[in-house]
């Protein structure tokens, strides 16, 4: 039973991730790398809170604090690495994403008051479904009612056309900086939730490997599309879990079937599970 | 006539080609004036320093008697000047209306907070950028086709739907690149009358490079003529129809 509710956990927090990286990649076209960088900023922030400055209150406002506190310092990151980053575009971009995300985890490993090399311990078990669940639809209604203001509609006319966009008046580098800044910000909030529901991180939880799944989950479901990233999160959490409990054969290879699956898929139908779609019928008639 | 755009010794040079050289235009309110020119006359250029693109190498635009040479192209589009691509720049996977909406977005004055939390204030003015929006595309004949993908419509309402954002702007000067491209004769007849009658409407002046000699002469009430960079001509649509310099530029001279 442990082990569903461990999983359900770790789904959820895929869920805050996907969501918010979905923000940056697939509504703002800029293509960050470094999204596990800010989950790791989350986690030990919200962590170091726990462990030495928590006063003793109830466990769940401690954690709403941790949440906020990790969410608070993961979006400043995101402010201070998007203004020099987001003057790159595409593959430049990845390239500078990618390496911030890796000194953000370099710098953790020569920390020793968060435990260094040995990973940080005795973290509290606060977090459970109701508020991991309950931060992944805040996410997902932030985001959705974002993207459906002139704001949110700013943010797109990026992705679709800078030059056009900056032609109609809209700052786009403002814009890209403030998707940047929303979507490190909810990374955050995934990473403390992931700090104490795991009760023990280690900077190998926040690899590069980490940033490219969870871009894996939004271009499964579809850039652009906020169903598509929770769907998305939802298959890559649970398909390598359900693929170990199908025979010895099928655990062994559990990795392989992994990556076929990936790739039929992405032959089949490149623009994602949903395309730019979404399940309840967004796209108004007016 | 007061000047809405007041172009002074306007000059371009990329590495070691001048693309224009001094330029001089001005642009009154309520004028419709044509920027002709052979292929690489430097038009586009023009504009793109106009609209914030380039920062000219020399030279002054002054806009309702503000320099702008150095804004960026937002904060040029926020002072008054709106624009249409050469090479159509829609929104393509947005919906024609939404292609207008948002396009609003620098009138807007509800927060990102506000919209989050989708407030009252947002609800009543939401609505109105929808009603605004569909107002402009009803003058352009696009009011059927506001829930097709911009992408799949057909050439000439692309060009439509690209003026008609440009105008949810709300601009004071209006700068068409190449409107008719692509258009057939009966289209282009069309967008002339279209053409004056977002003028007379919005009470804008317009500013339009084109090839098509038809629209030009028809539509325009004076016209800049440049050959490589250079200014070699202006006037009236019949004095240009004259000048020899402009004829020389479009077809050599004789015995070449």
């Amino acid at each position: 039973m442990d082990y569903f509710i461990h999983l359900a956990l770790i789904c959820g927090i895929f869920i805050i991730l996907s969501v918010s990286l979905n923000l940056i990649n697939g509504f703002a076209g800029q293509f960050s790398l470094g999204h596990a960088g800010f989950w790791a900023i989350g986690a030990y922030t919200g962590a170091a809170y726990s462990v030495f400055f928590a006063p003793p209150l109830p466990g769940f406002i401690n954690l709403f604090i941790s949440c906020l506190i990790g969410g608070t310092f993961a979006s400043l990151s995101g402010l201070i690495i998007g203004i020099p980053c987001l003057r790159l575009r595409g593959d430049y971009l990845a390239i500078a994403t990618l390496g911030f995300g890796e000194i953000i985890r370099l710098i953790i490993v020569n920390l020793d008051v968060v435990g260094g090399p040995r990973g940080f311990t005795n973290i509290p078990k606060l977090s459970n479904i109701f508020w991991v669940y309950g931060w992944a639809f805040l996410t997902i209604l932030f985001v959705a009612n974002l993207m459906r203001g002139s704001h949110g509609r700013a943010i797109i006319s990026i992705r679709e056309d800078e030059i056009a966009a900056e032609s109609l008046g809209i700052n786009t580098f403002k814009y890209k900086l403030l998707a940047f800044v929303i979507g490190s910000g909810f990374a955050g909030v995934a990473g403390a939730l992931f700090a104490h529901s795991e009760q023990f991180i280690h900077p190998h939880n926040f690899s590069f490997l980490w940033s490219v799944i969870i871009l894996l989950m939004i271009i499964l479901g579809g850039l652009g599309s906020i169903s598509g990233a929770v769907v998305g999160a939802i298959i890559l959490t649970l398909l390598p879990e359900m693929l170990r409990f199908m025979g010895e054969t099928v655990a062994q290879w559990r990795m392989v079937i992994y990556s076929l699956l990936l790739i039929v898929l992405m032959l089949i139908k490149p623009t994602g599970i949903f395309g730019k779609h979404e399940i309840f019928g967004r796209r108004k008639k007016a | 006539m007061s000047a809405v755009l007041n172009i002074k010794n306007l000059t371009m040079r990329f590495g070691g080609l001048t693309a224009v050289d001094s330029l001089d235009l001005s642009v009154s309110n309520l004028e419709l004036i044509g920027l002709i020119g052979p292929n690489g006359a430097g038009k586009t250029t023009v504009f793109n320093m106009i609209s914030g693109i380039y920062i000219p190498s020399e030279g002054e635009i002054i806009f309702d008697g503000n320099n702008i040479n150095e804004d960026r192209a937002y904060e040029v589009s926020q002072k008054g000047i709106g624009r249409t691509f050469q090479n159509i720049r829609l929104f393509k996977d947005l919906t024609v209306l939404e292609n207008v909406v948002l396009a609003t977005h620098q009138h807007v004055q509800y927060s990102m907070v506000g919209s989050v939390l989708r407030t009252k204030g947002f609800k009543t003015e939401e609505k109105s950028l929808r009603s605004k929006a569909l107002d402009l595309l009803k003058i352009f004949n696009l009011e059927d086709k506001k829930n097709l993908i911009s992408k799949n419509l057909p050439y000439g309402d692309q060009r439509k739907l690209e003026i008609a954002r440009a105008l949810a702007t709300d601009p004071k000067l209006l700068l068409l690149d190449e409107p008719a491209a692509g258009m057939n004769p009966k289209e282009t007849k069309l967008l002339c009358n279209l053409i004056r009658e977002v003028r007379d409407r919005f009470k804008i002046a317009i500013l339009l490079i084109e090839h098509d000699m038809g629209l030009v002469m028809d539509v325009c009430e004076r016209i800049y003529v440049l050959d490589y960079g250079k200014l070699i001509a202006t006037g009236d649509p019949s004095q240009i129809q004259n000048n020899p310099k402009v004829i020389e530029a479009y077809l050599g001279t004789p015995g070449e």
